[in-house]
């Protein structure tokens, strides 16, 4: 069995920059947002990695990765994600940032991946990420899949399997547990956790293939049209306020104990 | 006032450096980092630098260098890479990137390059097809081991009889059968050799030491080879720990056809197509921009670190709270921290501009050089001085090509007929990169190693601690091991006496001297007043003689050419600074997130360059001042001395320009940590 697997994942702050809110002319921002470092969103990441493990082992699968952000960042961003897995960028020119509405998003990632022209649906896997590390709505994978009438759909995965009866699932429920579950084929929606596969390492002969598809596709995003589902009156900085601090070899008890001392806090 | 909104970031320079549209080269730089700010920066952390040994843990190096690509940069793409065409540009931001973080993993990445540089640029193509393949991880399919190299020089003993104008190795003819290849017994005696530890092959340079083969040659030597191959005792280097270096002994025996570039047979004796100093001379020409650059990375690697280091200084103290000055701004409060940094911000960017503009000149030359060999062997102009003499010729035209180069309406057909003519090019990209490369190797290098000990000195005493975030005490004495090493400073200013005072350098100089007075940008002005400083004192010098009637300028007298060298390197990295900052104004507003803090950045960089200009044209002032009047040689002086005081009044805001660049420090945006371990 061959499947199309379509990746929904976008970019986020590169996690070490400091995130201040700010109001900006088009709602609420990040300070100096469009200028921070900016790194794959890791749940996408972990989304990308497995589809292209799952395509490299099942002849005839193809790998979408269809990115909602402004196109300038994406283009940076692609230069490191390029290389790590093979697959083809379907890209949308809007913002990234975690102010936007997920039914808002939901709809310009569906229309955009009702775009791509070989797209066979019968065989259709959708990949993304379970939260975000920009703004976690849970939400955005689910209303892709319903916009795009897939009714099987998967949250909190964790590892997938092909077998003979069908898709294999794994997923995270209450309790730290999981929940094993079949589904027969395509197409299903997934909505990945952590995944099981660490980052690939760069291949910049896979880079330069994916480069082929990519530069074009970012020069011929359109632009999303997102609209104003829903407003923010303000935005503010957690009452909490950490201090990084970088210790060596700190046990393990000391670290989870500053971690309970801080949230109680 | 501007606002420098957060550190300058990649869509930064890739449009000051000038790769914007390379996402080739864009994705190296990705891989490189990830390399240097995981693997590089967790071995430093854990401490791998304490051992002169290569060991297992330092292998974890080569590994990640095959994965992502970098063990196969040198290469073409159908020799198992994936950039096609020059790469000097390419090398010169791994290097950076990896020197980032530590000097000793880029030594390592290129170290294999610099043994097969030899091969590349002189060598069959049979002997490029074979050691090329063997050097690129394998492709699927393939099941081999990856072949790494070491470049084996003179490098003599010292204090054991031997010098420097001899080469450590002697080849002799062990076995020549009527109709058969010669077979040759090589001995070679290397010292701080790179890659030694684990090289399968070392390509070096031997004298003939037998009436039957003439002169010197760079040969192929490998492991497997019938003889000994004694990878020698470890250099007990305190430096560069991540690269592995080792004194071999090697006694084998090879067939001629190692000797790299092919061989004739003439008389009965077997005469190289290539001599060792050729084939050195094409190889370290493009080899030291890098190893320049290691230092410049440095430099700007610390930055961040500093400014996070002065902005925490008080916090966790009892003596400020949240919301204080103290706490908030730390050591930022203080003008003098600020206004270092910027020094050092300043040399970091000015070093970084130098170097990248000889790599990216350094691949445009390349094919250009190719068409000139081509079109001189064509012409019958074989060896150095048929060639030397063949291109003196063109020397007129390459002058006539620089006027209308620097020319504000120039005469189109007659600029793209000399242009179109590879020897005139030749000339013209010859002349410039016979300063800028050895300027980049010997000014990045030692006036860089001078900065990182300002940058340590801003940490305090926490700057001389293994813990010292950015391993700063490490860069340091990382970068006295970049100054020697592929060419001490001496050599470098033994380079720069010869080639300085080429016609067409000059040329150029002084063009670029009128273009920067006309951009009417902060600090130009001066700059260009200091040109002509040097341009006036070079010319002094050249057809002056001291009060003793001793001739100035002459290659044997260094009290007179290496100071004038270093005033020279200290003006062209400036110059340096100002094009790619030109660059950084013009582009900016193309690309939306540049645009978006362009004001700030244009100002800062505005400012930076202004203050590089007033530190190099105070630099240059002073050494060109003892030049000139030190000798008490006979001659008018009043020009030089107008000139140095018009240079001096243009300095005009240049002070306001370094309060302001300082300011801005007290508010860029920084990371919370920094991105690699300590």
């Amino acid at each position: 069995m061959s499947y199309h697997i379509v990746v929904c994942g976008s970019i986020v702050p590169d996690p070490l920059q400091t995130l201040t809110p700010v109001d900006g002319p088009q709602g609420p921002a990040l300070k100096n947002e469009m200028m921070l470092p900016a790194v794959l969103d890791p749940w996408a990441g972990h989304a990308l990695y497995e589809a292209a493990n799952l395509a490299a082992r099942h002849a005839d699968c193809r790998v979408w990765l269809v990115s909602l952000g402004p196109k300038a960042k994406l283009q940076q961003v692609m230069m490191a994600v390029a290389q790590k897995a093979p697959f083809e960028l379907v890209a949308v020119d809007g913002p990234a940032s975690g102010f936007t509405d997920s039914f808002a998003v939901a709809e310009a990632l569906a229309e955009a991946i009702e775009g791509i022209a070989d797209l066979d649906r019968d065989k259709l896997l959708l990949f993304g990420g379970w939260q975000s590390a920009s703004r976690g709505a849970g939400s955005t994978i689910q209303m892709v899949a319903e916009r795009l009438g897939i009714v099987d759909q998967f949250q909190g995965v964790d590892q997938l399997n092909i077998t003979d009866n069908g898709l294999e699932v794994l997923e995270r429920i209450e309790g730290g547990s999981w929940l094993t579950s079949t589904v027969q084929g395509a197409p299903a929606a997934f909505g990945w956790a952590t995944g099981e596969l660490p980052e690939p390492p760069n291949n910049p002969q896979v880079g330069m293939m994916n480069m082929k598809t990519i530069m074009p596709a970012l020069q011929k995003a359109k632009p999303a049209a997102l609209g104003n589902g829903f407003g923010v009156n303000n935005v503010s900085l957690p009452q909490v306020v950490r201090e990084t601090r970088v210790v060596k070899d700190m046990p393990v008890d000391d670290i989870a104990r500053e971690l309970v001392d801080w949230i109680q806090g | 006032m501007y606002t420098l909104n957060t550190l300058p970031g990649d869509d930064v320079r890739q449009i000051m450096w000038r790769f914007a549209e390379r996402f080739d080269l864009q994705m190296v730089v990705q891989s490189a980092r990830q390399i240097a700010r995981g693997t590089v920066a967790t071995l430093v952390a854990q401490g791998a630098r304490a051992s002169h040994e290569w060991n297992e843990q330092k292998g974890q190096l080569l590994e990640a260098f095959d994965q992502s690509g970098l063990t196969s940069l040198f290469m073409d793409p159908h020799q198992g890479g994936f950039i096609e065409g020059p790469k000097n540009l390419a090398l010169a931001l791994v290097a950076f990137e990896l020197s980032w973080v530590d000097g000793g993993s880029a030594t390592c990445s290129l170290a294999s390059n610099l043994a097969l540089a030899p091969i590349h640029e002189k060598g069959t193509p049979e002997q490029r097809d074979y050691y090329m393949h063997r050097a690129t991880p394998p492709q699927p399919g393939e099941d081999r081991e990856i072949w790494r190299g070491a470049f084996a020089l003179t490098e003599p003993l010292p204090y054991v009889g031997v010098d420097t104008g001899v080469l450590v190795g002697k080849a002799r003819v062990d076995e020549w059968k009527d109709g058969e290849e010669p077979v040759l017994h090589v001995e070679k005696r290397g010292r701080f050799i790179t890659n030694m530890d684990f090289a399968h092959f070392v390509t070096a340079a031997v004298d003939s030491a037998d009436d039957r083969i003439q002169g010197s040659c760079m040969i192929t030597l490998q492991a497997d080879d019938p003889g000994t191959f004694d990878r020698g005792a470890p250099t007990l280097k305190m430096c560069h720990q991540l690269s592995s270096t080792r004194d071999p002994i090697i006694s084998v025996k090879v067939p001629a056809s190692r000797i790299i570039g092919g061989y004739e047979i003439k008389d009965g004796r077997i005469v190289p197509n290539y001599s060792h100093a050729e084939i050195i001379g094409a190889v370290f020409h493009r080899t030291r921009i890098p190893v320049g650059l290691m230092t410049t990375a440095k430099l700007l690697s610390a930055i961040e670190p500093v400014i996070r280091y002065h902005r925490s200084r008080f916090r966790g103290g009892e003596a400020s709270g949240p919301g204080s000055p103290k706490f908030e701004m730390g050591l930022q409060q203080k003008e003098d921290t600020r206004q270092r940094l910027v020094d050092i911000w300043a040399a970091g960017e000015a070093g970084a501009s130098l170097g990248f503009a000889a790599a990216r000149m350094a691949d445009e030359f390349d094919p250009i050089e190719r068409q000139k060999e081509t079109l001189l062997r064509e012409q019958g102009c074989e060896g150095p001085r048929k060639q030397m003499a063949a291109l003196r010729k063109k020397q007129a035209e390459a002058l006539e090509y620089v006027e209308l180069l620097f020319a504000d309406a120039p005469d189109q057909a007659r600029l793209a007929e000399l242009e179109a003519d590879a020897l005139v090019r030749f000339s013209y990209l010859d002349a410039v990169l016979n300063v800028t490369i050895p300027a980049t190797k010997l000014w990045n290098t030692g006036v860089g190693a001078n900065f990182l000990r300002e940058a340590i000195s801003l940490m305090g005493g926490y700057g001389i601690t293994e813990d010292c975030p950015g391993f700063l005490m490490h860069k340091w004495a990382d970068s006295q091991l970049e100054a020697t090493y592929e060419g001490p400073e001496a050599v470098q200013r033994m380079h720069l006496t010869v080639t300085m005072s080429n016609p067409v350098f000059l040329a150029a100089l002084d063009k670029k001297a009128d273009q920067l007075e006309a951009s009417g940008r902060p600090g130009a002005a001066a700059l260009a007043e200091g040109l002509r400083s040097w341009l006036w004192t070079h010319q002094f010098l050249a057809s002056g003689k001291d009060a003793e009637g001793k001739k100035l300028l002459h290659r044997k007298r260094q009290g007179v050419s290496f100071p004038l060298a270093d005033a020279l390197c200290w003006l062209v990295s400036a110059i340096s600074l100002m094009d790619d900052v030109a660059e950084l104004i013009e582009k900016g507003p193309m690309n939306p997130t540049v645009a978006e803090g362009l004001e700030g950045l244009s100002g800062f960089y505005n400012d930076l360059a202004f203050v590089q200009v007033a530190r190099a044209t105070g630099e240059a002032g002073r050494i060109l001042a003892e030049l000139v009047y030190g000798f008490a040689a006979e001659g008018d002086t009043a020009p030089f001395a107008a000139l140095r005081a018009s240079t001096d009044a243009k300095l005009a805001g240049s002070r306001l320009a370094k309060d302001r660049a300082s300011e801005a420090l007290a508010g860029v945006m920084i990371p919370e940590a920094l991105d690699y371990p300590l």
